[in-house]
């Protein structure tokens, strides 16, 4: 067993965020373990995707250019990787926890009798292991896991590695066929609706949340403003979310998404566990509280107490003269 | 039709964790330290709507678990379940996600005639949501994670809609199915009082390993994972800098400054 392969999630041509992290990390682990890094490149006109992976640093890409890739079916991808797997026998298959990626590593991992490590946030190569990083318990927990034998499976949680920059890299592909016919394939993509508007949570890079202390659905205007002026997601409790005053996707925390953007402002939020499960690992934690007790400011870098209805309006002003 | 609901007790989302020595032992201050997985409501809540709404015979719960998840599996009955499956074996104890999709995949093949395996999105313990993809290769069916909305089912087929990162997508497959489900499907119900009365009297029925034709390694010496070392989060470094000023303008200038120079804008 040898080698290192990575799934490049793309999407219109383009590699998705959560892979260009992915090959970063991947790129990583084959250095540690002086092995190869494939990139495993599948869809439909994917060319210009596999001389992509080879400039973010592949060795080797294989890809395969089929309209039965085009909509990232896990029937369609699982059985392709399986079949490739078992052909070249490679030490470890990475992908980013996308909902497509945790699908597929969870599909070649029950095919190939393989273990799997989910959702990773931290990755440290020990000889031929791999021990990864996870949090365990709704964020509560963290634990250290690896696999005790054969192919080492495993999904990188989004935003938890740096991407991979380009190398000015390149090479030649192996295109290979798929595995399985369009007539192979039970499910039918009919419809695609495409997500319109705004940052969402899970892959922003600046948060700004508002949660109780909002008092309302019009209180998070000025949330919205400074989120504006900062290019970010606006994110919420579930507080502010069970009180109906904001719709459950914006909802950071146990029961809603689990985020780790570079920078979280929470604006009225006191911090419950719940909500700290969600975000706690944000880069830096900005807390704007009226207590100065919050349990949010144990968390936090950085905390103003004060009235988030003063405050917010105020970093608005001091934000957009600094960044013009 | 049957369907079946795959659940998990585990502690409550208010639950106070400690660890020692790898041992993880939690207790719930406020109330019950365990409780149906809440990412699993979803998938009770929609179970029973296909047998209210969509003419499924049946809606089965089915837990894995030791002898507490019968707990789990009355509340299941309690909210509208028609029935209830304890599947729980000492061989079974510390099987990794694999070797609980061979257990499941047994059991639901075990009731007969299920056309639809609905799942919560995740366990707030193990946090994985792989069983749902890998008890659907066991079984051989369609999987389909993050469901959003159940668009149309009948004819042998069912038509969902799926909650993606990049947006939602309307999916077509043929029955049967593994779902996977999110917290857009639909409210939860709470039990009624009825219903309440009627799970404390019911008897759950328990499945042990020699009651299921399990195809495949289960249980902790069968684990490819090894995930022994859990441990309390580190406690952040350094305590937060509360930004001082003379005015709110003068304390956001210098919040500003900080956020600038730690290079997150």
């Amino acid at each position: 067993m040898s080698g290192v392969w990575v799934i490049v999630e793309n999407q219109n041509g383009a590699i998705s965020p959560v892979a260009k992290e992915a090959i970063g990390a991947a790129r990583m682990v084959a250095d540690e373990l002086v092995e190869d890094l494939t990139g495993l490149v599948f869809g439909e006109d994917v060319a210009s995707v596999a001389d992509a992976a080879f400039d973010l640093g592949c060795d080797e890409v294989i890809g395969a250019d089929d309209a039965t890739l085009k909509d990232g079916r896990v029937e369609a991808i699982g059985p392709l990787v399986v079949t490739l797997a078992e052909e070249h026998e490679p030490d470890v298959i990475m992908a980013g926890a996308s909902t497509r990626g945790l699908d597929l590593t969870a599909w070649i991992a029950a095919d190939l009798d393989a273990g799997l490590m989910s959702d990773c946030i931290a990755l440290e190569v020990d000889g031929g292991t791999i021990k990864a990083t996870r949090p365990v318990y709704a964020g509560k927990l963290l634990s250290t896991v690896y696999i005790k034998d054969g192919v080492q499976v495993l999904s990188l949680r989004s935003r938890a590695f740096s991407p991979a920059e380009s190398t000015g890299g390149s090479g030649t592909a192996d295109w290979v066929d798929v595995a399985v016919e369009e007539d192979g394939i039970p499910s039918k993509v009919i419809g695609i609706e495409e997500k319109g508007g705004g940052v969402s949570v899970a892959d922003a890079s600046i948060i700004v949340s508002g949660g109780r202390g909002v008092g309302g659905p019009e209180g998070f205007a000025p949330v919205r403003e400074l989120a504006e002026v900062l290019g970010a997601a606006v994110g919420a409790s579930r507080a502010a979310v069970d009180a109906g005053w904001i719709p459950y996707e914006h909802q950071v925390g146990q029961t809603g998404k689990t985020v780790s953007p570079d920078l979280y402002i929470a604006a009225g939020i006191s911090g419950a566990i719940q909500h700290q499960a969600g975000m706690r690992t944000s880069k830096v934690i900005v807390a704007i509280n009226k207590d100065p007790e919050a349990p949010i400011f144990k968390l936090a870098q950085y905390g103003i107490v004060g009235d988030l209805f003063d405050v917010l309006p105020a970093l608005t002003e001091a934000f957009s003269e600094r960044l013009g | 039709m049957k369907v079946v609901v795959c659940v998990k007790q585990t502690p409550s989302t208010t639950a106070v964790f400690s660890v020692e020595n790898g041992t993880v032992s939690w207790d719930d201050p406020g109330g019950k330290p365990n409780i149906v997985n809440p990412w699993d409501e979803y998938a009770v809540e929609e179970a029973i709507r296909l047998k209210e709404n969509h003419g499924a015979t049946d809606a089965i719960a089915i837990s894995m678990g030791d002898e507490s998840s019968a707990e789990a599996l009355k509340t299941c009955l309690a909210m509208g379940c028609t029935d209830a499956i304890l599947v729980s074996d000492p061989a079974f104890s510390g099987s990794d996600s694999l070797g609980t999709a061979r257990v499941l995949a047994a059991a639901i093949k075990q009731v007969g005639d299920v056309q639809v395996a609905l799942f919560g999105k995740q366990a707030i313990d193990g946090d994985s949501g792989q069983t749902i993809v890998q008890t659907a290769r066991k079984l051989g069916w369609t999987p389909l994670t993050s469901v959003s909305a159940i668009k149309e089912i009948g004819d042998g087929s069912i038509t969902v809609e799926r909650l993606m990162d990049e947006g939602k997508e309307i999916v077509q497959a043929p029955l049967p199915v593994v779902l996977g489900t999110v917290k857009e499907l639909n409210e939860p119900r709470y039990p009624s009082f009825m219903g309440i009365r009627k799970a404390s009297r019911a008897t759950i029925p328990q499945w042990t390993a020699g009651d299921l034709e399990i195809d495949g390694a289960y249980g902790g010496a069968a684990s490819k994972v090894d995930w022994s070392d859990v441990y309390a989060i580190p406690a952040r470094e350094g305590e937060v800098e509360i930004i001082e000023g003379d005015s709110i303008a003068e304390k956001a200038k210098k919040l500003v400054d900080r956020l600038f120079e730690e290079k997150v804008i």
